[in-house]
């Protein structure tokens, strides 16, 4: 006889109340930065020995920009994703893991907010 | 025998066999890989963001950052990057694959295993031999 409720049956999260939701997260990125990883991969093999001005005019364009802020978008929640998972890993103690997870979040939000807005100072500014 | 308890007694109780007791399947081996890829794609996302400053920030500036990366041992960074991009997608992909269930038969297994390897140094060497021809890395 099972000690679940059906309600607990029902809303499938188990004991750390998020389900899928590390599982599923990873995933939807992962299939973002298939396409997305190869655009960045043109994107700057196309930019090999270019000037500024025409780096700036480049990066400038909406939909490169647009597809820029996707990839940093997918690409930090991805990565923070797995950092979590190489952390609860292999850090055991739980003061440290709990730093560690913490500067993990921090560091994917520096490489995302410092990208998007240069991203967005190329579009609209100076 | 005397009876025993705490930590001292706990370390003498057999541990169930861990990595270094297998022989390196080519699976088991990509799989390590594509964690190392990982780590490393996450710390070499601080290059992409400076890169994006530096083009954000103007034309000196961009300029100083862009001979960083022409150097020898940045060129060799530029390319462990590349690699380490493709090996993960690689793997990702093998893993979309027995997400759904399939490909777990012991050939499938290897040719996945084997050809995201092969995959991933054949990508490597075509985007840097293009990257070469259209602009001289």
């Amino acid at each position: 006889m099972s000690m679940r409720t059906p309600l607990k049956t029902a809303r499938n999260l188990g004991s750390a109340k998020e389900g899928a939701d590390h599982f599923w997260k990873q995933r939807v990125t992962a299939v973002a930065n298939v396409f997305l990883g190869l655009f960045l991969v043109w994107l700057i093999a196309s930019l090999i020995g270019a000037d500024h001005a025409t780096v700036k005019q480049k990066l400038a364009n909406p939909l490169i920009a647009l597809a820029l802020l996707g990839l940093i978008i997918s690409g930090t929640v991805h990565m923070r994703l797995g950092m979590q998972t190489i952390i609860e890993d292999y850090v055991h103690g739980e003061g440290l893991k709990i730093v560690a997870l913490m500067l993990n979040t921090f560091f994917a939000a520096f490489i995302a907010l410092a990208s998007i807005f240069s991203i967005l100072k190329l579009s609209f500014g100076a | 025998m005397e009876a025993t308890s705490g930590r001292g007694a706990q370390s003498k109780r057999p541990l169930s066999p861990h990595i270094q007791i297998y022989s390196p399947l080519i699976n088991m081996v990509m799989s390590i890989v594509h964690r190392i890829t990982g780590a490393a794609l996450y710390f070499g996302s601080l290059l992409l963001a400076w890169w994006l400053i530096s083009a954000a920030t103007g034309p000196d500036y961009y300029n100083y950052v862009v001979s960083w990366f022409a150097t020898w041992p940045a060129k060799i960074i530029l390319l462990g990057y590349t690699w380490a991009l493709m090996h993960h997608m690689l793997g990702g992909l093998r893993h979309f694959v027995w997400d759904t269930g399939y490909g777990y038969d012991l050939k499938t297994i290897d040719l996945l295993s084997w050809g995201s390897l092969a995959g991933s140094l054949i990508l490597t060497a075509f985007i840097w031999i293009a990257a070469v021809n259209l602009g001289g890395a």
